[in-house]
């Protein structure tokens, strides 16, 4: 049904098709995050690979920096409604990550975490085959604290809310668990095409 | 540095979109408008929390918004918004120029489950403010007032002119009668009146607004820039990571 006296600003042709359903396109970008911007030191930051409870691999910010940095520009889309399109990050593939660590995938499933504490499930498919990385560069210059610095999960194909910023590990897990806003009302997988926002959608 | 809370307070279920009619429109300053609600089938929700909007066109097209809620969870079966026309905007233009009382709107909701307050959660509070970011706080200082008023809470509310504080005649009353309730309002692009602070949101200003019991959680709405500053001057004045709960908006 209609709402009276509603038309809309459309985006253009080419736009609409960029655009999954409900979103709205932005040349800013915003900052959203559930507390304050932790400030995290390049020499205590650390990045680890775990399987369960255990960690299989862990690099300082030097040791990472010396991994394979690729670019990697896509459009990026937040749950909020806003997206926004070629967005230029480098960083390390999660393929590369796993490459380095010498270890195949052990579990189809990924958890997150983040220094502040935050988690997001991702499964580990959606990780590999090219798909995601920790990036630590935006726009060519470091990310800035308040949009995930020094470094943070990029998932673009996913809601942003997936591109867990502060990451400090990747965790795989034997079943699917729900993270931080996972368990808050929002869904477990998160594919803005079929804009899979919350819980049953 | 202590971390985001662990636990889950709500449990999820599926968000139905549903028909809400217009019940009133009442100008709050020159650019900020609230309506009240009735949606068709609602049960309710947590002070603190957001809905989604959704317009729709004749030829299909739709546009999606969130927009936090104003007032207390209370048993009326409404819910008041109140929205900020942006100059470029695409819905809330049409909520300041087009939507009439009667009208029906669609929406789904209730939406959110970290910023959030209800009594069991407990104080003192501490809320920060910038603009229209005072929204979500409103319905949290409502809830308070209603159901746990002897719970202490401070409001410290940043706009740019005293014509642009939403619900202000609403504050300044809750501040004269609700002798657990403080208002520290700061005003930055008009000189001081009458106890209220000329500027930005300072150190000072933070720390009169902690005063002598340490707030058990703080809650920090508004644009980035705002919310980076007041969370910065928070975490200064020595309230842990964790007690600190923010909600960003903007784009």
């Amino acid at each position: 049904m209609a709402t009276r006296g509603f038309f809309g600003k459309r985006p253009t042709e080419i736009e609409a098709g960029r655009l999954p359903p409900g979103q709205y396109l932005t040349e800013d970008f915003p900052v959203l995050s559930a507390g304050p911007t932790p400030r995290v030191d390049l020499d205590k930051w650390s990045f680890t690979l775990k399987d369960g409870v255990r960690p299989v691999a862990k690099w300082t910010w030097d040791e990472f920096q010396k991994l394979p940095h690729v670019k990697l520009t896509r459009d990026i889309h937040c749950v909020t409604k806003w997206s926004k399109f070629n967005t230029a990050w480098s960083g390390v593939m999660i393929d590369d990550i796993l490459a380095e660590a010498g270890i195949e995938a052990p579990t189809g499933f990924t958890l997150a975490h983040s220094f502040d504490g935050y988690t997001t499930n991702v499964p580990t498919a959606d990780l590999v085959g090219g798909k995601a990385m920790i990036a630590t560069a935006y726009d060519g210059q470091p990310i800035t604290a308040d949009h995930g610095g020094p470094a943070r999960l990029l998932v673009p194909h996913l809601y942003f809310w997936k591109s867990a910023k502060w990451i400090n590990a990747l965790q795989f897990t034997a079943r699917d668990e729900a993270g931080f806003w996972e368990l808050r009302g929002y869904h477990m997988y998160g594919d803005p095409w079929r804009e899979q926002r919350f819980t049953g959608d | 540095m202590t971390s985001l809370e662990p636990a889950a307070e709500l449990a999820p279920h599926r968000l139905v979109w549903q028909q809400a009619r217009v019940e009133a429109i009442h100008a709050e300053t020159p650019e900020v408008k609230s309506f009240v609600l009735r949606p068709a089938n609602w049960t309710g929700f947590t002070a603190g929390q957001h809905v989604d909007i959704r317009l729709t066109a004749p030829d299909g097209y739709q546009a999606q918004r969130s927009y936090s809620i104003a007032s207390a969870p209370d048993d009326s079966g409404t819910l008041e918004l109140a929205i900020e026309a942006l100059p470029d905007g695409e819905v809330s233009p049409f909520f300041h120029d087009v939507v009439e009382v009667g009208d029906t709107i669609e929406l789904r909701g209730p939406i959110g489950g970290h910023f959030i307050w209800n009594a069991p959660l407990g104080g003192p509070l501490l809320l920060v403010g910038g603009g229209s970011g005072l929204v979500p706080l409103m319905s949290i200082l409502r809830q308070r007032a209603r159901v746990a008023p002897e719970i202490p809470a401070t409001l410290v509310y940043s706009a740019r002119r005293y014509d642009d504080l939403i619900f202000r005649d609403e504050l300044l009353r809750r501040r004269d009668t609700d002798p657990n309730f403080r208002l520290e309002i700061a005003l930055t692009r008009e000189q001081a009146r009458d106890g209220l602070h000329f500027g930005r949101i300072d150190a000072a200003l933070m720390a009169r607004a902690i005063g002598t019991e340490t707030p058990k959680l703080t809650y920090i709405c508004g644009s980035n820039p705002f919310v980076e500053a007041a969370a910065s001057l928070a975490l200064a004045a020595g309230l842990p990571f964790g007690s600190i709960r923010t909600e960003r908006y903007g784009g």
